[in-house]
């Protein structure tokens, strides 16, 4: 029996409205990341567009491939070769102190991506909190150490203020003996206590943004729900933004203020959290939805297939990405052009044609 | 870690009794003795000699005892010290090996440091530049590293140190050192000739090491924890040499207990070409002329100094990685 989840009317963590968030620090305009290879070029992320507002919970979900990993990976500049930014801009807003202007105003996207300017945001503004916790501390390091290096990155200090400070952060998350964890290597330690002193390193700078990439596939669910709650704990203590990755729309109803959907290198709608859960408007949205088992399914359940497979990386389709797989296609429109993401005023911009009839000037070029 | 040097530390005398046995059997494996071949010789240079100074030869060599008895007593020399005696030389077999030893010893060092320290920055350098011109400049030096043989290389570089700078570069000393005793004159000049020869025994163990360096690397550049001291803002290079390198290197490390036996077969051919004082050739002239005590000791040494090397290098790979150093514990 298939039912579509809901967002729970009292969450844990109430739902934050925009307009009381000020102005976003982050905002991602037209995004493109392609991988240019001998077998062609793999779009991965083909114009995307959204913003974070300071404090904000931004959950991003879509089907494997499409291109979430590829975007916020854009963002912290971590791209390798041959991935490469072809386009858009990143612009990140270091918030003042006491809510003032902006101290810092920067586009990351034109930034050298292994200079100076971009190593201070990286850890120390926009911190990543990894896909895959275990391989992500170096075993032949201890976790103390690894943490000690990233404080003294971003704040100049002596190292026994360091390690007295990393050691106060791995007590934060819940860490137990942390003066003896910090000594530890990570293959010492469980995956949930793993995931957690990656959560003291992200931390350790105070950041702004927590950039976390599926932060739970990789460990148990119980541990999963503890993780995710401390997450959301501490990002109210600390007031940091966090945007996460997610296969799973049960977390998302319960810890994200913001929703952004994903298809193909794409955002098809995104809005807030109650809007697209209640009021969904892209077919692939609606979808999504109804292809969840049921709301208190187990946590780690992935998106299941939709009708029709994803296509090949190497060949999108023309026009709207969806309209192969969408029970709502018109031909001789969807498979022409491409939908541009329109908001009418509603605060949950879509990209489809079913809302408004506004294609994207660049059509797939 | 204390534990894991002295587990390894006792596993070496049972090795050493092994490989005496094992070099002892290869040494009698040729039909014939020591004795055989010695009348051949003297047959050749048309000297007859009869059956009853035969035998007396052989029983005065211990040549007529039952295999395993020849095989206690060179062990039981052995244990006391006594390297034992070489049945061509009629010297003791100290003395043919010692200075030849120490010589080998210097150029096998030589020639490891001088690898390691033009390998791995190769490695580094290719990785970390992926596919730019200088990698490829690189790659191709390898393969002509890989492909030339070491003797032709040497003959090369002879011909043109001769040719263009009328230099005679073979031996390890000038003929004025070669005999003299040791002084700070002779290790002087011992360090001149040291290098051409250190570069030809190193050129294609550079070429193979410094491919396995930047394999490695680029694998350890894809995982996880580089990606995240990245995220941390850690300077490239930085991050380059404290994170992945300290793995990629460990392979190379763990091929240092066989660098002692693969340059003693692999550097004959040089010594002889470059008339170099090592112990290569006497080891040669030792199994042809089935001087048994000899190249068993020659041979015994080398597995010493082999097991030697492959502690050293366990005792490094455990200092560069804990999970080895915290094993059994
Ligand atoms: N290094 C790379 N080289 C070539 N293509 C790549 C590379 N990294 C990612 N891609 C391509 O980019 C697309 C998006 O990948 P990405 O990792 O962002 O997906 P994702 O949405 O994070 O998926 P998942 O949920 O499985 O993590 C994929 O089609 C992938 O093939
Ligand atoms: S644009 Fe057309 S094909 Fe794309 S989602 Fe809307 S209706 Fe479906
Ligand atoms: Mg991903």
């Amino acid at each position: 029996m298939q039912q579509t989840p809901t967002v729970p009317e009292a969450r844990a963590f109430a739902v934050r409205s925009r307009t009381d968030l000020g102005e976003p620090i982050l905002s991602v305009r037209g995004l493109k990341t392609h991988f240019v290879m001998d077998e062609g070029t793999v779009r991965a992320v083909d114009g995307v567009s959204f913003d974070v507002h300071p404090g904000e919970v931004v959950g991003i979900v879509g089907e494997s491939g499409c291109g979430k990993s590829v975007a916020l990976k854009s963002v912290l500049r971590l791209i390798q070769k041959p991935g490469r930014i072809v386009a858009g801009e990143i612009m990140y807003r270091r918030p003042g102190r006491n809510g003032a202007r902006p101290e810092l105003e920067l586009d990351l996207a034109t930034l050298p991506p292994l200079g100076r300017r971009i190593r201070q945001i990286r850890g120390g503004d926009i911190a990543l909190i990894p896909q895959e916790p275990m391989a992500s501390f170096s075993p032949l390091h201890t976790i103390g150490d690894q943490i000690v290096e990233a404080i003294r990155l971003h704040d100049p200090m002596s190292v026994a203020d360091a390690r007295k400070l990393a050691i106060a952060k791995l007590r934060e998350v819940g860490m137990p003996s942390p003066e003896q964890r910090f000594r530890a290597y990570s293959w010492q330690l469980s995956g949930g206590l793993r995931q957690r002193a990656i959560i003291a390193m992200a931390l350790s700078c105070n950041p702004a943004i927590l950039v976390a990439d599926e932060p739970t596939t990789a460990i148990d669910v119980t541990t999963q729900a503890q993780v995710l709650q401390l997450l959301r704990v501490l990002q109210q203590e600390h007031g940091s933004a966090i945007v996460f990755i997610t296969h799973d729309l049960g977390v998302i109803a319960q810890l994200a203020d913001h929703v952004v959907v994903m298809y193909l290198g794409r955002v098809m709608e995104q809005g807030p959290v109650r809007s697209i859960f209640h009021t969904p408007r892209h077919p692939y949205t609606r979808a999504l939805l109804q292809s969840v088992p049921s709301v208190h399914s187990e946590a780690r359940v992935q998106l299941p297939t939709i009708a029709g497979g994803i296509p090949h990386p190497l060949y999108r389709p023309p026009g709207c990405p969806f309209h192969p797989r969408c029970p709502d296609a018109m031909p001789g429109t969807c498979d022409v052009r491409v939908p541009a993401m329109v908001d009418d005023g509603s605060g949950q911009p879509v990209a489809c044609f079913l809302h408004h009839d506004v294609a994207e000037a660049d059509d797939g070029a | 870690m204390h534990w894991f040097i002295l587990k390894r530390l006792l596993i070496i005398p049972f090795l050493l009794l092994i490989f005496s046995v094992i070099s002892f059997v290869l040494i009698q494996a040729p039909p014939g003795d020591f004795l055989t071949s010695y009348i051949a010789e003297l047959a050749q240079g048309g000297t007859t000699i009869d059956q009853a100074q035969i035998d007396a030869l052989r029983r005065q060599y211990g040549l007529d005892r039952p295999i395993y008895m020849q095989y206690l007593l060179w062990v039981g020399n052995l244990l006391q010290g006594d390297l034992g005696v070489s049945l061509e030389w009629r010297r003791a077999n100290v003395e043919l090996i010692g200075e030849r030893l120490v010589l080998t010893l210097a150029l096998t060092t030589a020639s490891l440091i001088f690898t390691w320290a033009v390998a791995i920055p190769i490695g580094i350098l290719s990785a970390t530049r992926q596919y730019s011109a200088l990698d490829y400049v690189f790659t191709v030096l390898n393969y002509i590293g890989l492909a030339t043989p070491n003797f032709l290389l040497a003959l090369v570089l002879m011909w043109i140190a001769f040719d263009r700078f009328g230099m005679t570069v073979t031996g390890l000393f000038s003929p004025e050192y070669a005999q003299a005793p040791w002084s700070w004159g002779r290790f002087v000049n011992l360090l001149q000739h040291l290098w051409l020869p250190m570069i030809v025994l190193g050129v294609a163990g550079t070429a193979q090491i410094a491919r396995v360096v930047r394999a490695n690397l680029l694998d350890e550049l894809g995982k996880p924890y580089s990606e995240m001291a990245r995220a941390k803002g850690l300077p490239e290079w930085k991050l380059v040499l404290k994170y992945p390198t300290r793995v990629a290197i460990a392979p190379v490390i763990s091929t240092l207990g066989w660098y002692v036996p693969q340059l003693l077969s692999g550097g004959l051919v040089v010594s002889v070409v470059m008339s170099l004082p090592t112990i290569g050739p006497l080891l040669l002239r030792a199994l042809i002329g089935q001087d048994m005590y000899l190249a068993g000791t020659i041979i015994l040494i080398f597995c010493v100094l082999t097991v030697i090397g492959t502690l050293i290098s366990d005792i490094l790979l455990a200092l560069l990685d804990p999970r080895i150093r915290m094993e059994g514990n």
